[in-house]
């Protein structure tokens, strides 16, 4: 009896993510036993077009997540808020993309007989520029005005805050356009797709994918290999340490919630073909987040990046296999990591 | 929350005035508030819009025993209460339960998926506990969404309110009426004596110095856990109430923004005060109504609240008089 004990206490450190994993291994070999492979395999079968389609449209939805989820990640990181409004400015990104494109349109919904000209007009690919300038300009606005106020507050009242902007800026958009979606046409570049022998790939989809990842890179590169990245990463362990080297950290720190609400931004104006753009686009879209945040943790850039492509594809695969669930795999998949590491996946303690 | 930020409770115990054990001018507030929930529908306040300001209030009271008393920050209260809601619509309406017996399914249903959640979400603390709380009650927004008793968009309609136990009709607005009322004057003294008993004691140490409570001996867990449990409860009660007395049981009241409109109710009464979360009821509720007609300006007028609240009024607004007064409400 007492052996067993002290043998326990000697035995090698399982950590008990471990254990789950072996867990569902043993499950999963059971199953295959159970119902032979076979039936195994021909469940699993489905025609490539169908899978790498939704493979593609998950993997869409994770460069979004990412974006969504880095910005977020470098905002807590640095003012230790949780920006609900993200999902807020997400639409307002995609929405001045819109009325950057068909001005016209709105102008006439405002008041009968105003009209820009043609060269006002801004199309997809200056708008990718442009709007996240915008929205990172009005991000400079809000932390100047509002949000440094908060900072010597508890983290819940940036929360509530921030919800509160997220309503205003929605109520705002609501009023003014409506509810139903606007139509934002494919750029021209980027219409039709190819056909890759396996499946359709239309151009735009692709687009969207390469354009996420290349953003969240430069963006991890900026954070990891630069010497202002340096300086946010010290200045988020200890603010006033820095400041004293001579570093203006307040400044930074406008400057780190610009950045997040620009990455929205890009996101949005990316969003806009695909979904239709409407006031509601960002809230549908942010509580998913949290759930990838709380899944991810908030400590690591990569982790946010990494989940939030990987859930986009486990959505993905969901729609294929069990397309109920399609809509709560994340949060089931965060509850099972709450309870094997509720740190998450990347975070380091609580 | 910090400690420099919260509002300070001070529980006074004067034995000359101890009516449920309130303090004397709480004692005064609470005979007020009852004197109003019986004179105001007599004198032309319309008894449906003082029945969803009492469902509204008992919600919020719910939501502030976590925030208020044990320092957890829900943002998914709406799970319980709309799940409470379509509880009580659907045994009602499909099994016939008289109405107590609907609402008691409602809160039973609230406090099921309160021990899941909250057995979940206490695994993490501060933010992230309001975030857990978030995205398992959008969960039960999609189940909802898809589940076959549910009704989808068009909600469960048409629910009867039936006889209360059985005998008595519960079709005028005004028998109604005393039941909801009767419920509400219950709950909140539950939730007081809640507060106001050890158990509460212990919960107010967890809530300013939880590794202190640990060393002190205690189970911080358990004991969030059935603070959760019992908030979720009520929170159900609550829901059941409101979808018998409108008869109906929508998709709105899982939906995130409910979650977000109980905190602003809270908020604006005075997080921790025990009149606070009523007075923000009762002016959130007014306030749609009288904004109804301006369609989305209710979601703008909501935003500057919060946005109002948290830079200038944390205390809110009973928080603010028993400042002025220098006792605690």
């Amino acid at each position: 009896m007492s052996g067993a004990i002290a043998a326990g206490r000697r035995g090698p450190a399982v950590p008990g993510w471990a254990l789950w994993i072996g867990a569902l291994l043993v499950a999963v070999i059971a199953v295959v036993f159970l119902v032979g492979p076979a039936a195994v395999w021909a469940w699993l079968y489905k025609p490539p077009a169908l899978l790498l389609g939704q493979l593609l449209l998950g993997l869409i939805n994770g460069a979004f997540y990412a974006l969504l989820s880095l910005g977020l990640a470098i905002i807590f990181g640095m003012l230790n808020i949780i920006n609900f409004a993200h999902g807020a400015l997400f639409m307002m990104g995609a929405f001045i993309a819109w009325m950057l494109l068909t001005p016209n349109t709105w102008l006439a919904m405002i008041s009968p007989g105003l009209a820009v000209p043609d060269w006002l007009m801004l199309g997809y690919w200056p708008s990718l520029i442009v709007v996240p300038i915008v929205v990172g300009a009005f991000g400079l606005f809000l932390e100047k005005t509002i949000i440094s106020r908060l900072y010597r507050l508890d983290h819940l009242y940036g929360l509530l805050l921030t919800f509160g902007l997220a309503l205003v800026i929605e109520g705002l958009f609501r009023n003014a356009f409506g509810s139903s979606g606007m139509p934002y046409r494919i750029p021209n570049a980027l219409q039709g797709g190819v056909n890759l022998g396996f499946m359709f790939m239309p151009y735009y989809r692709g687009w969207v994918v390469v354009a996420a990842g290349v953003v969240c890179l430069v963006t991890w590169l900026v954070i990891e290999k630069t010497s202002l990245g340096a300086k946010l990463r010290a200045a988020t362990e200890n603010p006033g340490l820095v400041q004293a080297f001579g570093v203006n950290v307040p400044r930074m720190i406008s400057l780190t919630y610009a950045g997040g609400l620009a990455l929205a931004a890009f996101a949005g104006v990316l969003a806009a073909p695909i979904y239709s753009v409407n006031p509601n686009m960002g809230s549908n879209f942010i509580i998913t987040v949290f759930a990838v945040v709380v899944i991810g943790g908030m400590g690591s850039i990569v982790g946010s990046i990494v989940t939030g492509f990987g859930l986009g594809i486990v959505e993905g695969l969901t729609k294929v296999y069990y397309p109920q669930a399609s809509a709560t795999v994340i949060f089931v998949i965060m509850v099972i990591v709450l309870l094997m590491r509720p740190a998450g996946l990347f975070g380091k303690g609580s | 929350m910090s400690a420099t930020t919260r509002p300070r409770i001070v529980t006074q115990h004067r034995a000359s005035l101890d009516l449920f054990g309130f303090s004397g001018p709480q004692s005064i507030a609470f005979l007020v508030m009852l004197a109003l929930i019986v004179v105001l529908p007599y004198v032309g306040i319309y008894p449906v819009f003082m029945m969803k300001v009492l469902c509204f209030a008992l919600f919020a009271c719910a939501f502030n025993l976590l925030i208020g008393y044990v320092g957890l920050m829900s943002f998914g209260h709406a799970a319980f209460f709309g799940m409470g809601g379509y509880v009580a619509a659907w045994t009602v309406k499909n099994w016939g339960f008289t109405p107590e017996l609907g609402i008691l399914g409602a809160g039973l249903t609230g406090a099921a998926l309160g021990v899941v959640f909250g057995g979940l979400a206490i695994r993490r603390q501060g933010i992230y506990f309001a975030m857990i709380t978030l995205a398992l009650a959008q969960m039960v927004y999609f189940f909802c969404l898809q589940a076959p008793f549910t009704g989808g968009e068009d909600g469960i309609q048409q629910v009867p309110r039936g006889n209360l136990f059985g005998l008595i009709s519960m079709r005028p607005d005004m028998a109604m009426y005393w039941l909801v009322a009767v419920n509400f004057i219950v709950f909140f003294l539950v939730i007081h004596r809640t507060v106001h008993s050890p158990f509460g004691q212990v919960l107010k140490a967890i809530r300013e110095n939880e590794p202190r409570a640990t060393s002190l001996g205690y189970r911080t867990d358990d004991y969030k856990l059935i603070a959760f449990v019992l908030s979720c409860f009520i929170a159900g009660i609550a829901g059941g109430t409101k979808s018998l007395v409108f008869g109906i049981a929508t998709l709105t009241d899982v939906n995130y923004s409910m979650s977000g409109e109980v905190v602003l109710m809270t908020l604006l009464g005075g997080l921790g005060t025990i009149f606070g979360p009523v007075a923000g009821a009762a002016i959130i509720v007014g306030l749609e109504n009288y904004l109804a007609q301006f369609g989305a300006w209710v979601t703008v007028t909501q935003g500057a609240i919060f946005v109002v609240c948290v830079l200038a009024f944390r205390r809110g607004i009973i928080g603010e008089i028993a400042a002025l007064f220098k006792t605690s409400l």
